[in-house]
């Protein structure tokens, strides 16, 4: 299945600037393993060394944080998309 | 009210020779240097990034005597505040009132408390504006001509009055369900105010994506290294208050969690640049039940935040379910034996009462969880009665109205006739037993 993943500015040197980018995949897991394989060093930036998304990325299907949902096993299909958000403060 | 109206002789601002002693932003979790621009987090690894500092050089120039002999404003600690040149946004924020409040002191039962009172900070009566003083300064010097935010409602104020003074574009954006006077208090300086249909966290979400698209300066987004290091200077302000000396426990108001993690870095540079000596100093964090991830992993014994998905408080200016610095104010807390406490909205209610009725400050929501909160960590032995306390007042009460109008009663009303008077007041305790 095509899913649209949003790319954060700080990453875009790593897509070629490109905004949005379709990958194959049916979860989180899945989609950042090919984002991975098309884009070279785009996933150590959002997850630790074991694999983990870091403490300051949030990554949402639509509009729902996948803390909330089921981490990296969240199911996605065609016509998700896909937000990376690093964390920001405020108020 | 004094320091709205200091003479401006007083605050005009006079600079030292070296003009900037940060050169780089620095992860804070790889220790990666990054360039002095418009980014917000590590390229490699999405950590925060903050303000480096040369602290060697800056202990050659600063001392307790220079810092004295300046004006009466924030920028008085111009060496460890991230800007290159002078400021030039909000020249007179800060040096709010360290007021000794000891019938409130006596009511919660300790022997020294003290309220660093932002309320009457300037312009817009909260602490954000020595954040946004520094984040425009900063702008300006990378030459945004439009800045923005995303809000709880006293950034979106601070933002949209100092932008107006310093002839800036701005766009704040807020929560549509946030209280009226914080809108108006936007409003009325011209700004743009977009009102999103969502909680606080999903109009930062938004306002990231915006910052990526439109290259403007989000105050709490690409140019939050610069904002955030602002809030050190309430640090340098309570300390130097208090006579160069640090409170033994500082009580402070959590929604990101950023506040506390910069008065506590305030301590240690003042430490590390030869101004204060070593001493032991606690710093705690105060959170509405209603939206509490800090504390309640903090009290839970861990540093992994769990979200809050949908916040249910009145303190919608702490409103913030995701906190960007949740763990590294758990972690300042634990390294300095402070505690994190939450409380109920009614005894917010009771803690802006209890703080205006006992040291005759009117604070917003956030105020009353410093207030009730603190009560909470006195009585439980957490803060030991016999050592000194400041509490962080953040908010003026104006702007929260809603939260109390009806819960400290209404006017006993009479026509203007001495007979209605004195019968209306015949039982009271001023006429039934007179000094």
């Amino acid at each position: 299945m095509s899913i649209q993943v949003r790319i954060p500015s700080p990453l875009r040197k790593l897509t070629k600037d490109e905004e949005v980018v379709t990958v194959e995949g049916s979860s989180i897991a899945d989609v950042l393993a090919n984002l991975d394989a098309a884009f070279p060093g785009l996933v150590e930036r959002i997850c630790d060394e074991e694999g983990n998304v870091r403490r300051f990325v949030n990554i949402f299907v639509n509009d729902e944080d996948i803390r909330f949902l089921q981490e990296k096993q969240t199911p996605v299909k065609a016509g998700d998309e896909i937000s990376i958000v690093p964390a920001i403060a405020g108020g | 009210m004094g320091c709205l109206f200091r003479p401006l002789s007083k605050r005009f601002h006079t600079m030292s020779a070296q003009q900037t002693f940060f050169s780089n932003l620095k992860c804070r979790e790889c220790g990666r240097l990054s360039p002095k621009e418009a980014i917000h987090i590590c390229e490699f690894d999405f950590g925060p990034l903050e303000a480096a500092y040369d602290y060697d050089l800056i202990a050659r120039h600063i001392s307790r005597e220079i810092i004295a002999a300046r004006p009466e404003t924030m920028w008085r600690y111009r060496e460890l505040l991230p800007i290159d040149g002078a400021p030039t946004v909000g020249q007179q924020v800060g040096f709010t009132p360290l007021v000794r409040a000891d019938r409130l002191a006596a009511k919660l039962g300790v022997d020294e408390l003290y309220i660093k009172n932002d309320t009457v900070n300037y312009p817009t009566l909260s602490f954000k504006d020595r954040v946004v003083s520094v984040a425009l300064s900063r702008a300006r010097e990378l030459g945004f001509q439009v800045v923005a935010c995303a809000s709880t409602g006293n950034l979106a104020n601070s933002v949209a009055a100092n932008a107006a003074a310093a002839g800036l574009t701005s766009y704040v954006l807020i929560p549509a369900d946030l209280e009226r006077s914080k809108v108006v208090g936007s409003l009325v300086y011209g700004t743009q105010v977009i009102g999103i249909h969502g909680a606080y966290d999903q109009v930062n979400r938004l306002c990231s994506e915006i910052a990526g698209k439109y290259g403007w300066g989000f105050v709490n987004v690409n140019l939050r290294p610069y904002y955030a290091e602002g809030s050190k200077s309430m640090g340098f302000e309570i300390a130097e208050q208090l006579g160069w000396k640090l409170p033994r426990h500082t009580v402070i108001p959590m929604a990101s969690g950023s506040l506390l993690t910069k008065i506590h870095k305030a301590y240690k540079e003042f430490i590390r640049v030869g101004i204060l000596d070593e001493a032991p100093f606690s710093v705690h964090g105060a959170q509405a039940t209603g939206c509490s991830p800090i504390s309640a992993a903090q009290k839970k014994g861990t540093d992994l935040v769990k979200p809050e998905p949908k916040p249910r408080t009145i303190v919608k200016s702490l409103a913030i379910g995701t906190p960007a610095d949740g763990y590294y104010a758990i972690r300042t807390m634990n390294e300095t034996g402070g505690s994190a406490e939450d409380c109920s909205d009614d005894e917010v209610i009771e803690g802006i009462r209890l703080l205006a009725e006992y040291a005759g400050i009117f604070a917003e929501t956030a105020g009353g969880v410093t207030v009730a909160c603190a009560r909470k960590l006195i009585e439980s032995g957490k803060i030991p009665r016999n050592e000194s306390i400041v509490l962080c007042i953040t908010g003026h009460g104006l702007k929260t109205q809603e939260a109390i109008h009806d819960r400290c009663g209404e006017p006993r009303l009479i026509n203007p006739s001495l007979r209605e008077f004195e019968a209306l007041i015949a039982n009271d305790a001023a006429v039934l037993n007179p000094a």
